[in-house]
């Protein structure tokens, strides 16, 4: 392929590319190849998909034909309400579901990285199982938990007296929350955990020896210290509240509560399948897909700036 | 990440680290002493304990409720044990349509053995290449890696069903293993692991002996990143076990369905078909308490790796 060069005329390139040329493009084809099918491809894939609809001819016989309908695949998703309706309810669940778990996560993450707790390696081990169970089978658990005639959770509730109904059509939302706060917060607990345990420790003895309590040092030494950890966790938390899929698509068999278009991953779901209209399902991941890319840019730029903010 | 495809972990973001185990055993001595009362001691211990109960609860619930028979299910009180039908329930489970459970659990293993192997062994050899070479596209490379881990997994299932329909991949193993070997997360942290692990001298050292650059990555590239390389099997094998959406959209023969898929429609069809409800459970129970066996018991390692991935992320 190409002539070595003698290595004591360049020696520092011999260093970083030795063999031919080509050595480290073969080193990253195979990785290259699936992520242009896999993950570019797609995305062209859903983008002109969207631009089209499959119309069927006449009575329905004989095939449909592909035509070319501009953005109207997307007029559509706007003018229906349930999809629109989807994000609100994602919204919602997020404002609620984001601070909550992020405040069990940090809450245990600080208490475990304090000295007080004993037993500690056990009480990780509990926080952190639920991560290990795939996110369907956390909800089809959960939903045992929910029905009535199996919930040990509702009938001990009607013991003392209170009936719960967690599948009403007011709290159903937060069933659904409960079961990816269940899921996720173990995962987030460790990764705030592990930004913790690698703080330099003579900071906080300094702030001890100054009469400051522990409370005192977690929340405004050791918390704004893991800011950069915490505000990354909270962004792929939000992230992910956009794509909720798997926790209210497996509850949907237990509730009438739940619809098909209740997230908006559901909707795309919904429409891709059961409606058979891969067109219009298209445009609405790409829908989902701007929103999502909006809103973590947004949360990036606002962490930015207070992180600016807090250096000044 | 609670959805779908994206149950991977988001990068880990630290400072970096320090040898933990020393730094642990110190600040025990400095705050476990007579400053720290007893009753806050007892208090967040209290509390820490009052969590661990709901994190473990549905867990135990399960592996109870798989050893009742299907009428104790719901007569009994959830957390007491009834009379033990555990290996009832499970002969149950593996002669149901044929000993379809087993079917969905051997396809399971496939999906992620054969996906976290392919998956770390391509993230290993892009890492490796970036930390090694130096070569035209590197930075482009580098770029698109970095800016693709915005992109939600679970928005990409539905046009990469549309792709592997026109591919005719859909309703096979390989439409279900490939989409999964795009893991850029993966390769960033390969690529942090090898910048740390493989010294560019030890490279040059093999290449004056004679060693040719492929033989180079296979013996001394990978042994000397294997730590990284554990936790990026392990997510990926985490990744592929957990992965409802895609399946869903793309498998529609029940002989190719992962547990995921298929444990789901059981508990749907258990509405009509009032067995299967126990049979859910077991199945359920099976698994989950392997994996997250495996997965605990390897911790040391994935949450070293979490820690030395966090050095640069």
């Amino acid at each position: 392929m190409v002539a070595q060069a003698p290595s004591a005329v360049v020696p520092r390139r011999r260093v970083i590319g030795g063999g031919g040329r080509w050595v480290p493009y073969a080193f990253v084809t195979p990785f290259v190849l699936v992520f242009l099918t896999f993950m570019l491809a797609p995305i062209v894939i859903a983008v002109v998909n969207g631009l089209y609809s499959s119309q069927s001819s006449g009575l329905g016989f004989g095939g449909a034909e592909t035509v070319f309908v501009g953005l109207r695949n997307y007029a559509r998703a706007f003018a229906d309400t349930d999809f629109l309706f989807s994000f609100v309810r994602v919204a919602l669940y997020g404002v609620v579901q984001v601070p909550v778990m992020m405040v069990i996560a940090a809450v245990l993450a600080l208490l475990f990285d304090s000295a007080l707790v004993k037993a500690r390696r056990f009480f990780q081990f509990a926080v952190f199982l639920p991560y290990a169970v795939p996110g369907v089978i956390a909800a089809l658990l959960w939903s045992f938990f929910y029905q009535p005639s199996v919930s040990p959770l509702v009938q001990g509730l009607q013991a003392i007296g209170v009936d719960a109904d967690l599948l009403a059509p007011g709290t159903v939302l937060w069933s659904v929350a409960n079961v990816s706060i269940w899921s996720n917060a173990g995962i987030n607990m460790i990764i705030l955990f592990s930004a913790l345990q690698s703080l330099p420790r003579d900071t906080f003895e300094a702030a001890r020896l100054d009469g400051a309590g522990e409370l005192r040092i977690a929340l405004s030494l050791k918390l704004p210290m893991i800011a950069p950890a915490v505000m990354l966790t909270t962004l792929s938390t939000v992230i992910g509240t956009l794509q909720l899929f798997n926790e209210p698509q497996v509850l949907q068999f237990i509730t009438p509560n739940i619809s098909s278009d209740w997230t908006p991953n559901m909707a795309i779901y919904a429409v891709s399948t059961l409606g058979r209209d891969a067109h219009l399902g298209s445009a609405m991941a790409v829908i989902l897909g701007l929103v999502t890319l909006v809103v973590s840019l947004v949360l990036v730029r606002f962490t930015n700036s207070s992180a600016r903010g807090g250096a000044r | 990440m609670t959805a779908g495809l994206q149950q991977r972990p988001a990068a880990p973001v630290a400072p970096a680290s320090q040898p933990r185990r020393r730094g642990r055993a110190s600040r025990t001595v400095v705050s476990g002493g007579d400053r720290v009362s007893r009753g806050w001691m007892i208090a967040a211990t209290a509390l820490v304990a009052v969590a661990s109960l709901y994190f473990l609860a549905p867990v135990l619930w399960l592996v109870v409720a798989s050893t009742k028979s299907a009428s104790q299910l719901f007569s009994t009180p959830g957390f007491s044990l009834a009379d033990w039908h555990l290996w009832d329930n499970v002969r149950e489970l593996s002669t149901y349509d044929g000993g379809i459970f087993w079917r969905w659990a051997l396809n399971s293993v496939v999906y992620s053995v054969v996906g976290s192997l392919l998956t770390t062994l391509l993230c290993a050899a892009t890492g490796y290449a970036l930390a090694v070479y130096r070569f035209r596209g590197r930075s482009l490379l580098i770029a698109v890696v970095l800016g693709s881990m915005l992109v939600p997994g679970t928005v990409l299932a539905q046009p990469t069903y549309v792709l592997l329909v026109n591919l005719g991949l859909n309703n096979t193993y390989w439409g279900l293993l490939l989409p999964g070997l795009s893991y850029p997360f993966g390769v960033l942290l390969a690529w942090i692991f090898a910048q740390n692990a493989v010294p560019l001298e030890l490279i040059e050292a093999a290449r004056l002996d004679g060693s040719g650059e492929f033989r180079t990555f296979a013996t001394l590239g990978l042994r000397l990143m294997s730590s990284g390389l554990v936790t990026i099997l392990l997510f990926a094998f985490l990744g592929s076990w957990n992965n409802y959406l895609l399946p869903l959209l793309v498998l529609t023969d029940v002989e190719l369905m992962p547990l995921t898929v298929g444990l789901t429609g059981w508990n749907q069809a258990s509405i009509t078909i009032p067995g299967l409800q126990i049979l859910t459970v077991v199945g359920s129970m099976i698994s989950v308490v392997p994996i997250a066996a495996v997965f605990l018991a390897l911790q040391r390692f994935w949450r070293a790796g979490l820690t030395a991935g966090s050095v640069r992320g």
